[in-house]
């Protein structure tokens, strides 16, 4: 019993540690998603991790013009609502005040007098009735300052905005037309050389395998000048999709190979020549036998490169290039942050969709994602 | 935008289909041009063989043909270039070395690149291992480990923009929208405009690199620890070693080759990070790297591709031992098992 009690200080500390590691890596992403569904005027004046609280701001606004005003008992009176127009559309005054150095002069209900006679009432609500002894005449209405509490609110316009307006909607497809045979074709390539690196006999099997192991970790800075030149040349690659897709295809094929090799170098050897013994030949052993006992490890592979294919920059940059109708997602958000670097209602929004659907593969397919790297790394391990 | 999707679904099925098109259409090719019929005559025989022998070059084919061009041939082609003028016309012989190393601008990276190298997988590394230590103890582990990982997940332009949010500053007396700086402002300091901080910015954009491979090194790493035998951990706990003790001298010792593994991975990684410092400073206020850098000279005035065929090089070089490394890691594993 003394031992459980000792150690309950230590096991609260241990609770309580790996909860502020959890914190920290998850506030930053916890902000984005935050901070893209609210308004954009909040989200440049307080915090995100105050977006469930009410806060007080200070609007300035005009009051009707003189085309509104009617005549009541021998005074002229422009009525409406502070909030019309304005962008909350609804809300209350907490104080208004008629010059721009006292917002807070008076308290909703009271009334404001000018020195020509004019007065000015405003109500919690926001109503207000503006009088005047004589005809309004000038063209614009009366300035007011109001303070108003806002209440937390939450929009989804930076969404449609970004999706519509800021070129996000067509990256998103873009990045889906880049990303998907960019997946699938390296996928089916290298399940057939890893086959037939791993069964078949093949002079140079040995040293074939030891090329695709050193060229796992050759940077892809070595490949981009050598293949911008050799696209360019060629005509039919430079900029298509056809190039990008190749390009993905071949950066990802030694990892592809390494990962499918050793997967399928482990399947039993009975069950590979009591098929070849039953008169099967290698392209329907394949078919047949290897590619449905490899699917954990083909879905391994398909999750990184998908990720990978996904989240990449900079073979967008250098083979799919600038022009606004063929850039990914990436590039995209990348260029906003330029043009629009203090936007953050656009910023936050348009990553979040960014990265939206690698969460969504992420999260639902984790299982494979955790299996692929730990037999990508482990090595003898 | 119908217009737009209905030609994506039909570029992608185009290109899927040519792929499929072509491991079907070759093997059934073979098949009909040397027949094997069940008679075991001396045709079919021969065939037989003959078929045996194609097959495998039709299967490693196009991967051949893909790393040939896309990774075998540029690394000769770089390396030809760097010894050239910016458009690869006239030798010059080491002359963009030369440049590269009186190149202020490459100093800077070459530096930033070494603090990198020096901090990042050695940060990642020992996050992963105290996470991965800590989170086996809870019943909740499983949970926490996920949300870790998941910045993994995030490309490098979307963490980018999460912690330029992060790093965000506002005037002083102004409301900070930066979680950072509000931080710092709420202990009573000023707020600082953290990504422009000579020196000390580098880290805030490691910071970045940090966040994402810790989860990394955290599965790869606990997976690891599990594999530590029982009794080599009971027979420490009898002899008297305290906790502290049995992870610095039973359990690190047991995972060494996998913590090699986690370092190099990220070493690897690091040498090639290019979109976060493109994203957070472009290489301004002294943030330059390598990658970086490279992608600059590609471009810049038109390319030069002498001296940005030159720095890659010099990444490759940083990437080398690692490369040795690992072919005679897999060369003795395979000679070991399959």
């Amino acid at each position: 019993m003394w031992q459980r009690i000792r150690l309950e200080p230590s096991r609260f500390a241990l609770h309580l540690a790996v909860l502020l590691i959890v914190a920290m890596w998850t506030l930053p992403t916890a902000g984005l998603l935050v901070s893209s569904l609210r308004d954009k005027n909040l989200i440049a004046t307080s915090g995100w991790w105050t977006a469930l609280t009410t806060t007080v701001r200070s609007v300035q606004t005009r009051t009707k013009d003189a085309s509104a005003q009617v005549e009541q008992d021998g005074v002229f009176v422009i009525s409406g609502n502070l909030f019309d127009g304005s962008e909350e559309g609804t809300g209350t005054v907490a104080a208004f005040g008629t010059r721009v150095a006292k917002p807070d002069e008076f308290a909703p209900g009271s009334t404001a007098s000018y020195d020509d006679g004019r007065s000015l009432t405003v109500n919690a609500d926001g109503t207000y009735r503006y009088t005047s002894p004589v005809k309004f005449e000038e063209g614009r209405g009366q300035r007011v300052f109001f303070m108003t509490s806002v209440p937390p609110r939450f929009t989804t316009e930076n969404y449609s905005n970004v999706l519509f307006s800021q070129g996000i909607g067509r990256a998103f497809v873009n990045s889906l037309t880049v990303t998907i045979p960019a997946t699938i074709i390296p996928i089916l390539i290298a399940a057939f050389a890893a086959y037939a690196l791993a069964w078949m006999k093949i002079p140079a099997r040995g040293f074939m395998i030891s090329v695709v192991v050193g060229l796992l970790v050759v940077p892809l800075q070595m490949s981009l000048i050598p293949l911008l030149k050799l696209y360019n040349a060629s005509g039919f690659l430079s900029k298509t999709y056809l190039g990008i897709w190749l390009a993905h295809t071949g950066f990802g094929l030694p990892f592809a190979i390494y990962l499918l090799r050793s997967y399928i170098a482990g399947l039993p050897r009975d069950l590979i020549e009591s098929a070849q013994v039953d008169g099967a030949n290698d392209f329907k052993i394949f078919r047949r036998i290897i590619l449905p006992l490899s699917f954990p490890a083909l879905a391994s592979f398909a999750i990184f490169q998908f990720l990978w294919v996904w989240n990449d920059l900079l073979v967008a940059i250098v083979f799919l290039g600038t022009e606004p109708d063929k850039t990914v997602l990436t590039y995209q958000l990348n260029s906003l942050l330029g043009s629009r670097g203090g936007n953050w209602e656009i910023l936050t929004a348009s990553a979040f969709i960014t990265i939206i659907v690698p969460l969504i593969v992420f999260f639902s397919l984790q299982r494979y994602f955790v299996r692929g790297l730990l037999a990508g790394s482990v090595k003898g391990g | 935008m119908t217009m737009q999707l209905f030609s994506a679904f039909f570029t992608v099925l185009v290109g899927v289909g040519g792929c499929l098109a072509y491991f079907w259409g070759s093997n059934a090719l073979l098949d009909v041009l040397l027949p094997v019929s069940a008679r075991n005559d001396d045709r079919s025989i021969r065939n037989l063989r003959l078929q045996s022998t194609i097959r495998p070059w039709l299967f490693l084919l196009p991967a051949l043909i893909l790393l040939a061009i896309y990774l075998i041939y540029p690394v000769f082609q770089t390396l030809w270039l760097s010894f050239h003028d910016k458009a690869g016309d006239a030798f010059v012989g080491l002359d963009n070395y030369r440049w590269a190393f009186s190149d202020t601008g490459f100093r800077t990276s070459i530096f930033n690149n070494f603090l990198w190298l020096l901090v990042v997988p050695a940060a990642c590394t020992f996050l992963g291992l105290v996470i991965a230590v800590l989170t086996d103890r809870i019943f909740w582990g499983p949970v926490a480990k996920s949300f870790i990982f998941l910045p993994m997940a995030i490309s490098f332009v979307g963490a980018s923009v999460i912690w330029k949010f992060v790093y965000d500053y506002r005037g002083e007396g102004q409301e900070q929208i930066g979680i950072l700086n509000a931080i710092v402002e709420w202990f009573g300091g000023s707020p600082q405009v953290w990504i422009s901080m000579p020196f000390w910015n580098n880290f805030f954009l490691m910071v970045i690199l940090i966040w994402i491979q810790t989860g990394f090194a955290t599965v790869i790493l606990g997976a690891a620890l599990r594999g530590v035998p029982e009794d080599t951990l009971e027979a420490a706990v009898i002899d008297g070693a305290g906790p502290f003790k049995i992870f610095r001298r039973i359990m690190v010792p047991q995972i060494m080759p996998t913590i090699i593994v986690v370092w190099t991975t990220i070493t690897v990684l690091v040498l090639k990070v290019f979109d976060i410092v493109l994203t957070m400073t472009n290489g301004q206020w002294d943030t330059q790297v390598l990658a970086n850098l490279m992608f600059d000279w590609m471009f810049r005035g038109g390319g030069d591709f002498g001296r940005g065929a030159a720095i890659a090089i010099i990444i490759m070089i940083a990437v080398l031992p690692i490369m040795v490394w690992n072919i005679r890691q897999a060369n003795a594993e395979r000679k070991g098992g399959h």
